[in-house]
């Protein structure tokens, strides 16, 4: 039987411990609402820019474009998105178990990890497998033109060759209490997406088609790199939100459970106590 | 659609800067400036930097923007600038911070290095003139 005074000391424990479960769901809470705010907000500039991409594309006859060549995927790239903190659910647990997967699972000859967050960076330390880029920080602090940077150098090392296809895995944003595992392909750029914007009429060009097309399909691949890392941003907020939820609940329950071992704990003692007194007092009013 | 006024739709990767009816714009294309009248042909064009105004039935609007590119297509006018910033927003001592350092380095700068900084220069500038619009 523990004594008072411990499980005082721990009552007190588990409600500090309450309070920062509480506050941190808070935090998520704010943060998730401006994780949803960006994604919103991207949302007309993705629609326009999908909208011109396909018009373009439907007037232009030939697509030859290096973004669009499909190579056999012997060597591939793989980006992993995780978040910079841990105490956010099973949220880079699951990234990371289903990229080891992946890596293991023989879809590819050669695959080459690019990181994003430090979760993803730290787990593939200790192990073995080629990472050609890391982005610790990425996920901390988003601005577009980091999430564009990080776009321009994968587009770079799939045109000049060095990688036959780019993926991305990412926890997508499904709603606060789903996040889903999602792998896209970010290079080469499918087809089906730009294709089938009829649009009547006769366009005119400035410069010319094919440089128009060389100028906005990077664009395009910067603006999938960001909308995936503010959907992985919101999502990360989403589960640890309800991480901390769950945790801040649990820490409501140990309190009760605590409080009422206290209680019958004093009661006994106060009991016991009383037992003795009568007892005594029972044994001198006999002698 | 009435082919008397413009739908124009400035539309950045974070934010949509200006959605309005106007009269007439004016586009800083890469290859030279571009009025844009209701009616126009449909267009697509690469965007430099530059200024872009628009003229609504009360004033003249401007807008400093960076890249990008833009499209006209049956009276509506979408303009997708890498940044853009409305004359409010300009905060002219940056700028003008911004200009003398970037003149500074053109005096040294070679080469790729030289491109960059004019850039910096010409986007100085554009932020300077469109401040002063206000």
């Amino acid at each position: 039987m523990p004594s008072k005074q411990d499980l005082r000391r721990r009552i007190r424990s588990v409600r500090s411990t309450e309070q920062i479960t509480k506050a941190m769901k808070m935090v998520a809470a704010a943060k998730l609402r401006r994780a949803q705010t960006r994604i919103m907000e991207a949302r007309p500039y993705a629609a326009a820019l999908e909208a011109v991409l396909r018009s373009l594309a439907s007037r232009v006859a030939s697509h030859h474009h290096e973004l669009l060549v499909e190579r056999p995927e012997h060597a591939v790239t793989l980006v992993v998105v995780t978040a910079d903190k841990g105490l956010c659910g099973a949220f880079n647990a699951n990234v990371l178990r289903e990229a080891t997967a992946l890596l293991e699972g023989g879809r590819w000859e050669k695959v080459e990890l690019v990181l994003v967050g430090r979760r993803a960076i730290e787990f593939f330390r200790r192990r073995t497998y080629a990472t050609h880029a890391t982005y610790p920080e990425l996920m901390n602090a988003l601005t577009p033109d980091a999430a564009f940077a990080l776009a321009r150098s994968l587009a770079a090392r799939f045109a000049a060759g060095e990688t036959d296809a780019i993926y991305i895995l990412y926890n997508h944003f499904r709603s606060i209490m789903r996040q889903e595992m999602t792998l896209e392909r970010l290079l080469p750029i499918e087809r089906a997406k730009i294709a089938g914007g009829e649009r009547p009429g006769a366009y005119i060009f400035e410069p010319s088609p094919q440089a128009l097309l060389g100028h906005i399909l990077p664009r395009h691949v910067q603006f999938q790199v960001l909308r995936t890392l503010l959907d992985s941003q919101a999502a990360e907020q989403a589960s640890r939100m309800t991480a901390m939820d769950a945790a801040s609940k649990n820490a409501a329950d140990m309190i009760d459970q605590l409080t009422l071992t206290y209680n019958r704990t004093r009661q006994a003692g106060i009991t016991r106590e009383l037992i003795e007194i009568v007892s005594g007092a029972q044994a001198l009013a006999e002698r | 659609m009435s082919a008397d006024r413009l739908h124009l739709k400035v539309v950045t990767p974070v934010r949509v800067v200006v959605e309005a009816e106007a009269d007439e714009v004016t586009l800083p294309g890469a290859l030279g400036t571009l009025g844009i009248l209701p009616g126009h042909a449909p267009l697509l064009v690469t965007l430099g930097i530059g200024e872009l105004s628009y003229r609504t039935a009360t004033r003249e609007h401007y807008l400093a923007i960076q890249y990008g590119f833009a499209e006209v297509a049956a009276d509506v006018v979408t303009v997708l600038p890498d940044v853009a910033e409305l004359p409010a927003e300009i905060d002219v001592e940056a700028a003008r911070e911004e200009k003398r350092a970037a003149e500074a380095a053109l005096r040294s700068a070679a080469g790729e290095e030289f491109e960059h900084q004019r850039a910096h220069l010409e986007a100085a500038v554009t932020r300077i003139t469109v401040a002063a619009r206000r």
